[in-house]
């Protein structure tokens, strides 16, 4: 019996402790080069409302507390999995605008179709007449330092295209922005009253403010104080509904919002490798640099981790023309239809982490790797694309591998 | 260390708790079966639990209480030291007649491994089970009120003090609804012939609504039909939902039963109009248990097959078919005398499970969808008596999102420890 009492003993404690004092049998921390979800340098209480906002992005929206009727996704992070870009199965497509003199679609539940209804409702069909293009989300991590970076900055980086060899120009998409933006304090608006904008992928959104606003309304159906009607169906044949209260409280609006602000941007991994860096020489040499900027340095922000802090997004917030390959005929404010926002090339080797296994490129997912995507460049981008298609392999290697350290 | 040092702590004081002296006089409570089936089938689990008979009453009582503490590190972030009290039920039966009888389970439950709604509500308190059982032939029996429907083995086997595991199989809780009762009336039968043992039930009860496919979890979820009380008193489309098991036994094989559910699931019409069309929720399940002789080495294993009609243009997030299911193995390697107990059991224990949210491909990309979870958790249990086991379990899972991101929240690499303890009373 003593026998019996001692191996159940030793068996229970032994075990037990093993387990317990293994700390290698708990999962380490992420690499924070290889997630995107980790806040900038924030006050204890700025990283509660970090938190918040953490919680509210990534929480999925239920009929009854407001998604749809008509909808794309069900969560900020259906799209913008962990930060980064999004997956074809959320894509949007937004119809209606063919030049720079507006939507003229609006009436018929323009600029966005959303392609998922609630049971009951009629699914959303293109008007007849209507020029769309599809995109994809793009990531979201950085988008803080992206909103900071000041006016002045973005026409001198258009300013200096004006001699440029390669035919690259690239101008600042100026929109009218919502009556519920206030504009920054540095803004350097047109003379006929319009603001530099540069988020989405035609750079035609303001800040992150009206960028949350749309996201929420376009993309899932939910109101909130800024834009306080639904999406509608007009096969549906009623009215945009006008919910007795916001379906997003402002709390949870501005948490989401400083979250977005306050992601960290994404971390370069073999940063130091020789590979990686004769990588970054080709793509300063063949001309990628010019639109691409590596290096962008912010303005004041109310928030000191992202006041004058210079960073690598990999774009120069300008849309330029790509060419007819790219053109859907469809668009957003000032911008041609064959002009598109320089795409942040930050995060771009973390991409297939969260697509799946593969890359979705390009504003619609149409490129399915790097080199496809490089190649699908025309217009002011051609010519660095041609000296891309002529680089050696060592060359074009290097350059695909400094892209995927990204 | 601080959790090693944690974790001696805790250890001390249940082994405390365990070799404390009685304080009532049981010999006035008389442990009995509602049961008399020689060995029963997984469909009889409500019924095979010790009740304790108080002299003449016809009235017998019981219940279970389970709680444990828990320390998980998610991706490298924990929440730390939790102690947690998941449920206590109590379970009232009686003999009104020589062949009438009525049980009926109340619980309190707060779980949030097993019911990630119920976690949010926080604790509370549910009729689980109140049904009368009319016996007209051993084949024909008919019973009616608040029900378990007879879906795989885990929903009407789920008593803690009966696992090895702190944590409910997660197919069986997250992916069929666990513990699933309604409202609603069936029958049920058994027959014996030597060594073989066969049983049905079937009935026909209240059922699922939209929550299924509209919920905070953002999948298809049956759980999330739990929350919606009301099924009780009023069905969601109006028409039943119908669910049935066989299971055939042989003491020297093992037992094997089949299982299914079906119903119509939303509420697609409003004061007789109708507002959308019919759709469906069927559910098959499979479980198998055994005991292999002279080992005397316990397998338990469940899988399950959800098929779920969503709404066309609806996000390819809510899954039209899932997956999932666990296999138990195991092992007593002491029993008899020990620790002063007169019929203990040391058992060690492996649990393999495997879910998948969302079998299928992306209509936009042909490739395949994931959101799927597989976990391994080996335990050592101690039971001084068969009803009440001390466990502690480590568990490593894996988790990956619709797109097979393994980075972010409630995603990626999971790992932990937990020590219970569950008995019978």
């Amino acid at each position: 019996m003593k026998k019996k009492t001692t191996i159940v003993m030793s068996a229970m404690i032994v075990g037990a402790s093993i387990f317990a004092a293994c700390s290698k049998l708990l999962p380490s921390a992420i690499d924070p080069q290889n997630g995107l979800s980790s806040p900038v340098d924030l006050s204890n209480a700025q990283n509660v409302l970090f938190a918040h906002g953490n919680d509210v992005f990534f929480a999925n929206r239920t009929a009854a507390n407001g998604l749809g009727p008509y909808f794309v996704a069900i969560s900020c992070g259906s799209c913008h999995a962990s930060d980064n870009r999004g997956h074809p199965f959320t894509m949007l497509t937004r119809f209606g605008q063919s030049d720079t003199t507006g939507n003229k679609f609006l009436n018929k539940g323009g600029p966005q179709l959303q392609n998922n209804n609630l049971p009951g409702y009629l699914p959303q069909q293109m008007p007849p007449g209507a020029t769309s293009s599809r995109f994809i989300a793009p990531i979201t991590a950085g988008s803080g330092f992206l909103e900071a970076v000041p006016d002045s900055a973005i026409l001198a980086m258009a300013a200096s295209n004006a001699n440029n060899a390669d035919g690259v120009r690239g101008h600042p998409n100026y929109n009218s922005i919502p009556s519920y933006i206030t504009p920054f304090a540095n803004a350097i608006p047109r003379g006929d009253g319009k603001y530099i904008c540069r988020f989405g992928r035609k750079a035609s959104t303001y800040n992150l403010v009206q960028q949350v606003a749309s996201a929420y309304n376009h993309d899932m159906g939910i109101t909130s104080s800024y834009m306080p009607f639904n999406p509608y169906n007009y096969l549906d044949q009623t009215l945009p509904a006008l919910p007795s209260s916001p379906e997003v409280s402002d709390d949870d609006f501005n948490a989401v919002v400083f979250y977005v602000q306050c992601l960290q941007t994404p971390i370069q991994r073999n940063a130091n490798d020789p590979t990686v860096q004769h990588g970054n020489q080709v793509f300063n040499q063949i001309g990628c640099e010019t639109c691409h900027k590596q290096a962008l340095t912010t303005g004041y922000s109310p928030i000191d981790a992202l006041s004058y802090q210079t960073f690598s997004p990999f774009t120069d917030l300008l849309v330029h023309d790509m060419g007819a390959g790219l053109d859907d005929g469809y668009t957003e404010g000032n911008a041609l239809t064959t002009e598109w926002r320089t795409a942040p090339l930050w995060g771009l080797g973390l991409a297939p982490g969260v697509q799946g296994g593969t890359y979705y490129l390009m504003h619609d997912g149409r490129a399915r790797s790097i080199e496809q995507a490089i190649q699908m460049h025309g217009g002011e981008a051609a010519t660095s694309a041609g000296r891309f298609n002529n680089l050696s392999n060592e060359d074009k290697s290097a350059l695909l591998t400094f892209l995927k350290s990204l | 260390m601080k959790i090693a040092l944690s974790f001696s702590l805790l250890l001390f004081f249940i082994f405390s708790f365990c070799r404390s002296n009685a304080q009532i006089d049981s010999s006035l409570l008389k442990i009995s079966s509602q049961d008399s089936a020689k060995a029963g089938l997984t469909m009889d689990a409500i019924y095979e639990r010790p009740f304790l008979k108080l002299g003449k009453l016809p009235v017998s009582i019981g219940g279970y209480v389970e709680s444990n503490w828990q320390y998980v590190s998610h991706s490298g972030t924990t929440v730390g030291h939790q102690f947690q009290f998941r449920r206590f039920s109590l379970f009232v039966a009686s003999t009104i007649a020589k062949r009438i009888k009525f049980l009926s389970e109340i619980e309190y439950e707060n779980d949030p491994q097993g019911d990630p709604d119920q976690a949010s509500a926080g604790g509370e308190f549910e009729m689980e089970y109140a049904a009368l059982d009319i016996e007209l032939h051993p084949l024909l029996n008919l019973r009616g009120g608040i029900i378990v429907n007879p879906i795989g083995a885990f929903n009407q086997n789920h008593d803690g003090p009966k696992w090895e595991f702190t944590d409910r199989p997660i197919a069986m809780t997250q992916m069929l609804p666990g513990t699933w009762n309604n409202t609603g009336f069936g029958i049920y039968g058994k027959q014996y012939i030597n060594d073989w043992m066969f049983g049905y039930e079937f009935y026909l009860t209240g059922g699922f609504n939209d929550l299924i496919i509209d919920n905070p979890e953002g999948k298809t979820f049956l759980p999330a039909a739990k929350s919606n009380t009301g099924r009780f008193t009023s069905s969601a489309s109006g028409e039943p939902l119908y669910s049935g098991k066989i299971s055939v036994r042989n003491e020297k094989i093992g037992e094997l039963g089949l299982s299914f559910m079906s119903d119509v699931y939303n509420t697609w019409q409003v004061q007789g109009t109708t507002i959308d069309n019919k759709r469906k929720v069927n559910v098959f399940d499979i479980d198998f248990n055994t005991k292999i002789p002279k080992l005397n080495t316990n397998i338990v294993t469940e899988w399950a097959w959800v098929n779920v009609q969503v709404p066309p243009n609806y996000s390819e997030q809510y899954a039209q078919k899932q997956f999932g299911g666990f296999i138990d193995v195991v092992q007593p390697i002491v029993s008899g005398k020990i620790l002063g107990w007169e019929n203990a059991t040391l058992n060690i224990a492996l649990r393999g499970e495997y879910v998948d949210w969302n079998v299928g491909h992306f209509q936009s990309t042909g490739k395949r969808m994931y959101n799927e979870l597989w976990s391994v958790m080996p335990a050592i249990s101690f039971r001084p008596t068969p009803q009440t086991v001390l466990r502690f379990n480590y568990r490593h899972q894996m988790q990956r999102d619709i797109t097979g991101n393994t980075i972010g929240d409630n995603i990626g690499s999971t790992a932990g420890f937990s020590l219970g303890l569950s008995t019978y009373f």
